[in-house]
């Protein structure tokens, strides 16, 4: 395809406006945690503070037990991920390698559950884990993903179905039991899908808002999406410690993104076709 | 081709409960964390439930209730229907530009595909936060640019017309996510075709007639279901955000929900209003599906034979 100048110039015009839109909000927000209180609710407002207040980000960390939401926020991550990595690449091994009776009806029953909304299993899931005794605790944050998700299982099956089935199968006439030829023969080879479930993970789990929101009310327990939130709830008008954490809690997810990005973007070309 | 998949039958069957043993975690999930509740939702629907005291059976008593004496389920209704009328043909449009854009062929478009996608990783709760002071009606820089381009910003978050247009604008920030799924599959499609299009005469907007639309429909179909679960479903902006006000002008379906389960601890007429959301999502998924055969051209399917094909 030839470009002409004149083509390049619109489309790099058109590119930086919508960057504004996309952009500008985490820069203003930097700006704004980076003020004194007397510059952030002037008017006109200000677009650099006289002296950046780095200060500001460690006041605003003390200002709350911002620690501990940041150590939950991680235990929850942390532990979802390993739980999902666990699962989701056996049950899609099951899935994608073998056949069995039942399987395409499980399969269609698996996929079918993306589909029921949140609002409706709320209520029993939350009755349900206080028959457990696991409200106020981040059991129910963290144990069930140690069942799956679909969406998961789905990208990995995808993946898995593309092998040729002669790799087992010599294996097999080596004398590998099934659950080494999973192990030691398709576990490396999922590396890039499990990357990419592990990060997709990472980042729905971290930002999740109304799991702990149901399942959590004592603010030792918190996590940094609840901590945050709550904050704001209750200090409105404290728009730079506000500010400074909401700026905190986006780092992880972006510092995750910015590692796999290539994962992202050639996981999804893969999950869709 | 037959004898080998006797030959793999014949493996299968020596090892019948290996499978099962594999997708066992997903088999208990299922029962323990979907099924059980969603059959205990169906019941807790037919029942007066709150949250301390005895339960009682009342048959159809809430779906009644909903339908006939409780003028705020329409109410919420119409507002989330209206917000996906809205948010879905505006964000299946502007990913679908944006993953035009990005797939141009010039200089730092990854960074610029980077900045697009960047939000999309950023959590509701620091999207509201975000979004809440850009559109402060007292300090918010929005206006304030809106005013030196001489134009007068409305009260957004104050003013029960624009407050559903705020969350429009906050959800759409992370348009992101679809984007790149345009993206890989624009960019799947082979160059020889607009080659050759190129050759027989054919203008840059033509080939996205007639080439790019038609290759992608089955990911639009995937886009336009998706988003339209999710929006149905918004329930996050509209706590932080809005918090369904102002007067009740964002009192989205999903907040309705929540609000009657916790907040006024009727979880027998809360499921039912769930159950009702979750029919809706099934019927208009299947209108989408059917309706999918006159506009959906399946290229995937015609690869996939192909594949299987060579592998046979």
């Amino acid at each position: 395809m030839k470009i002409t100048r004149k083509h390049k110039i619109i489309v790099y015009s058109i590119l930086v406006l919508f960057s504004l839109y996309f952009l500008f909000p985490f820069i203003w927000a930097l700006i704004t945690a980076l003020k004194s209180e007397t510059e952030v609710f002037s008017f006109p407002p200000k677009f650099v503070p006289d002296v950046p207040l780095f200060s500001n980000f460690l006041d605003a960390w003390n200002s709350q037990p911002f620690g501990t939401y940041f150590k939950n926020s991680m235990i929850v991550t942390v532990l979802t991920t390993i739980g999902q990595l666990i699962s989701c690449s056996l049950v899609a091994y099951g899935f994608a390698r073998y056949d069995f009776k039942y399987k395409n009806i499980l399969f269609i029953l698996l996929l079918s559950t993306m589909m029921i909304p949140w609002d409706v299993t709320m209520i029993p899931l939350y009755m349900e884990f206080n028959m457990f005794g696991w409200i106020n605790t981040l059991k129910p944050l963290i144990i069930p993903a140690f069942f799956g998700s679909a969406y998961n299982i789905f990208l990995l099956r995808q993946f898995l179905m593309n092998i040729p089935k002669d790799l087992e199968n010599a294996a097999r006439i080596d004398g590998a039991n099934e659950f080494q030829i999973f192990y030691k023969i398709f576990l490396p080879i999922m590396k890039a899908p499990l990357t990419l479930i592990a990060v997709l993970n990472i980042i729905l789990v971290w930002n999740d808002y109304l799991g702990p929101l149901i399942y959590l009310n004592d603010q030792t327990k918190y996590t940094m999406a609840l901590g945050l939130a709550s904050f704001q709830g209750v200090h409105e008008l404290q728009i730079i410690p506000i500010m400074a954490m909401t700026l905190v809690m986006i780092i992880p997810p972006v510092i995750v993104f910015a590692f796999a990005q290539k994962y992202i973007v050639e996981g999804i070309s893969g999950s869709i076709k | 081709m037959f004898t080998k998949k006797k030959k793999e039958k014949k493996f299968t069957l020596v090892r019948k409960r290996v499978p099962f043993l594999f997708i066992l975690p997903w088999i208990i999930g299922f029962v323990v964390f979907t099924l059980g509740p969603l059959a205990f939702s169906l019941i807790m629907s037919l029942f007066d439930w709150p949250i301390a005291g005895e339960a009682k059976f009342i048959g159809l008593d809430n779906f009644n209730k909903m339908f006939t004496a409780d003028p705020q389920f329409y109410d919420s209704l119409v507002i989330t229907l209206k917000f996906a009328l809205i948010f879905v043909p505006l964000n299946l449009f502007v990913a679908l530009v944006l993953a035009l854009l990005i797939t141009q062929p010039i200089k730092g478009i990854k960074i610029f595909r980077t900045i697009f996608y960047l939000p999309a990783v950023v959590s509701g709760v620091a999207v509201s936060i975000i979004w809440g002071w850009m559109f402060n009606s007292e300090y918010g820089v929005l206006n304030y640019i809106l005013s030196l381009l001489g134009i007068e910003g409305p009260n957004w978050l104050i003013d029960p017309k624009w407050a559903i247009v705020t969350i429009v604008i906050a959800s759409a920030w992370g348009v992101g996510s679809m984007m790149l799924i345009f993206y890989t599959d624009i960019k799947g499609i082979p160059h020889e075709m607009y080659e050759a299009a190129s050759i027989d005469g054919a203008g840059p907007i033509r080939q996205f007639v007639s080439i790019t639309i038609p290759t992608i429909t089955p990911t639009i179909l995937f886009n336009v279901i998706t988003s339209v679960i999710a929006a149905l479903q918004q329930l996050t902006l509209v706590l932080l955000l809005t918090g369904g006000g102002p007067l009740k002008s964002t009192y989205f379906y999903g907040l309705f929900v929540y609000n009657n389960a916790f907040k006024h601890h009727e979880l027998g007429y809360a499921s039912a209003n769930a159950w009702f959301m979750f029919i809706i999502i099934l019927l208009l998924t299947l209108l989408i599906f059917k309706s999918s055969s006159a506009w959906v051209f399946y290229e995937a399917e015609v690869k996939k034979e192909k594949k299987g094909g060579k592998r046979k």
